[in-house]
């Protein structure tokens, strides 16, 4: 990372920074100085000499400038010498303390890591199902979800129109343990091709079919004309009973769960809709945004939410 | 010191005020241009493709860089959040910059690849659908108006002129890339892309 921000200005600019910069401050004390008067310096009458500016019969005393601002002027000068010497300012020139905007934020990290990396590792040790019990260990991981996956599986992770319901025991590729961490690591991408050319007819007996799978209202006659295409397109992947198929991301067609039912939608129209123009879920890779070590955690969260339904 | 030549001389008044505010950019904003930190393109970095800068053009119009800022501060606090802190090298073609300076929404500069598609979608139709307690205002006209594409191969020309290295092919192909696109797919393929040159996100 740091390779990025490796200064390389040439030796001309260098001196071009250098000297614009000091001869400007220079050029200041050269200024303050020459202009300064020290004492009023009363005539023998006592009078105290002018600028020699009149308007209307006004005049403007010579008298040396204030003290404290003469003083606060030397300070600033003296300020930035001292700056320019401990901090890079001076072009190539590093400064005596070596700082640089990328150092401190390497410190930075490095600080949070020695503080946090052991908790991460200390959860990393424990087993998903058991992790999923600690209730401190829950607490911290509900922060890393509530920062990086409630956005689009909810807050309460309830899901919504096309994310998966986390909480309801249905997985589209599998709730064990291990399958939540390739899930996080690697992300997934679920594809369901358009059945258009079907034609609407097919299609109508085929989400007929769909419904009877899930126990829901739906016509008979064309329901049992659906089942030969069903069998024929759709076995494959949703398997012959419509169970669904975990290794590809088939979903359960029976248990009445519907993951792009729109809200106000009713279920024949949203499998007609998926039938028709298909469906593309993506679950972008997350180990990168919330890192490696909390992948471990995070599963467990995700893991914990479905435990209360078991006790 | 004789004042009096400068005090009532306008003109020669002028010509030094300028000489002495320049010192500051002299010295702070001209070794940039001669400097490969902030000249040289980062590698791998390509210019947005024609949907790209449409989108891009989109996301102008719609006054996105009003709320959300691409520029990411090299904080830990921030490259906790967004990723790897922005670098120069990553906007060299850049005209304008869009880096922003309000963040009332979040910052975007490495949104790319970090939600899908879907949910982009989802989300400038109508924020609330998918992020209840946002305050983001709903873009649905961008699911109605399409791009016909014609001002593309004239943006991506003047875009050229000024650096940006579009081959004669991109810019033929650009009207046909665009036409008849949605314009939320034109932003979306936008926002995308952005800040997905440096790996390491964190």
């Amino acid at each position: 990372m740091s390779n990025l921000w490796d200064d390389s200005l040439s030796g001309f600019w260098s001196a071009w920074i250098i000297v614009i910069t000091l001869g400007t401050i220079a050029f200041s004390a050269w200024i303050l100085f020459a202009n300064r008067r020290t004492d009023k310096v009363p005539d023998a009458e006592g009078n105290v000499g002018t600028t020699g500016h009149a308007a209307d019969g006004i005049e403007e005393y010579d008298n040396p400038l204030p003290r404290w601002w003469f003083m606060l002027f030397i300070g600033t000068i003296i300020f930035s010498l001292g700056y320019l010497a401990l901090y890079p300012g001076l072009g190539n020139f590093r400064g005596i303390l070596g700082w640089t905007q990328v150092g401190q934020w390497e410190d930075e990290v490095a600080r949070a890591e020695e503080r946090y990396m052991p908790i991460f590792a200390q959860y990393n040790e424990i087993e998903i199902p058991e992790l999923a019990r600690d209730a401190e260990a829950m607490r911290v991981a509900e922060r890393i979800y509530q920062n990086n996956c409630a956005v689009c599986h909810g807050a309460n992770a309830q899901g919504g129109y096309g994310f998966p319901n986390l909480t309801d025991g249905d997985w589209l590729y599998g709730g064990e343990p291990d399958d939540i961490v390739t899930t996080l690591v690697r992300g997934r991408n679920g594809l369901m091709p358009s059945w258009q050319q079907l034609g609407a007819n097919n299609i109508e007996n085929v989400t007929q079919y769909v419904l009877a799978l899930s126990n829901l209202e739906h016509d008979e006659q064309r329901a049992s004309q659906g089942q030969p295409i069903y069998a024929a397109s759709c076995a494959a992947c949703h398997g012959g009973e419509g169970l669904g198929n975990q290794a590809l991301g088939a979903p359960n067609l029976t248990n009445d769960i519907w993951l792009y039912q729109a809200p106000g939608q009713s279920v024949a129209d949203s499998v007609r809709q998926t039938l028709r123009n298909g469906r593309n879920g993506h679950m972008p890779a997350q180990a990168a945004y919330i890192g490696e070590e909390r992948v471990h955690l995070v599963a467990a969260y995700v893991y914990s939410l479905n435990l209360d339904d078991e006790e | 010191m004789k004042h009096e030549i400068v005090e009532k001389n306008v003109g020669l008044l002028s010509v030094l005020i300028l000489v002495v505010i320049s010192f500051g950019g002299l010295a702070e904003v001209v070794p940039l241009f001669f400097q490969e930190e902030t000249t040289e393109p980062v590698e791998g970095l390509e210019p947005l493709s024609a949907l790209e800068l449409e989108g891009r053009d989109i996301y102008i119009r719609e006054g996105c860089v009003g709320c959300h800022s691409q520029m990411i501060r090299p904080f830990r606090a921030e490259t906790e959040r967004y990723g790897h802190y922005s670098v120069a090298g990553e906007f060299i073609y850049e005209h304008n910059f869009l880096w922003g300076s309000k963040r009332t929404g979040p910052d975007l500069a490495r949104v790319g690849g970090r939600y899908s598609d879907d949910w982009h979608r989802a989300h400038m139709y109508n924020p609330r659908d998918v992020v209840p307690e946002s305050i983001m205002p709903a873009y649905p006209w961008l699911f109605e108006r399409t791009l016909d594409g014609e001002s593309t191969p004239r943006k991506m020309r003047v875009l050229r002129s000024m650096g940006v290295p579009y081959t004669d092919e991109d810019i033929e192909n650009a009207t046909a890339e665009v036409r008849g696109q949605q314009e939320i797919t034109a932003l979306v393929a936008y926002l995308q892309q952005l800040g997905t040159v440096l790996e390491g996100t964190r």
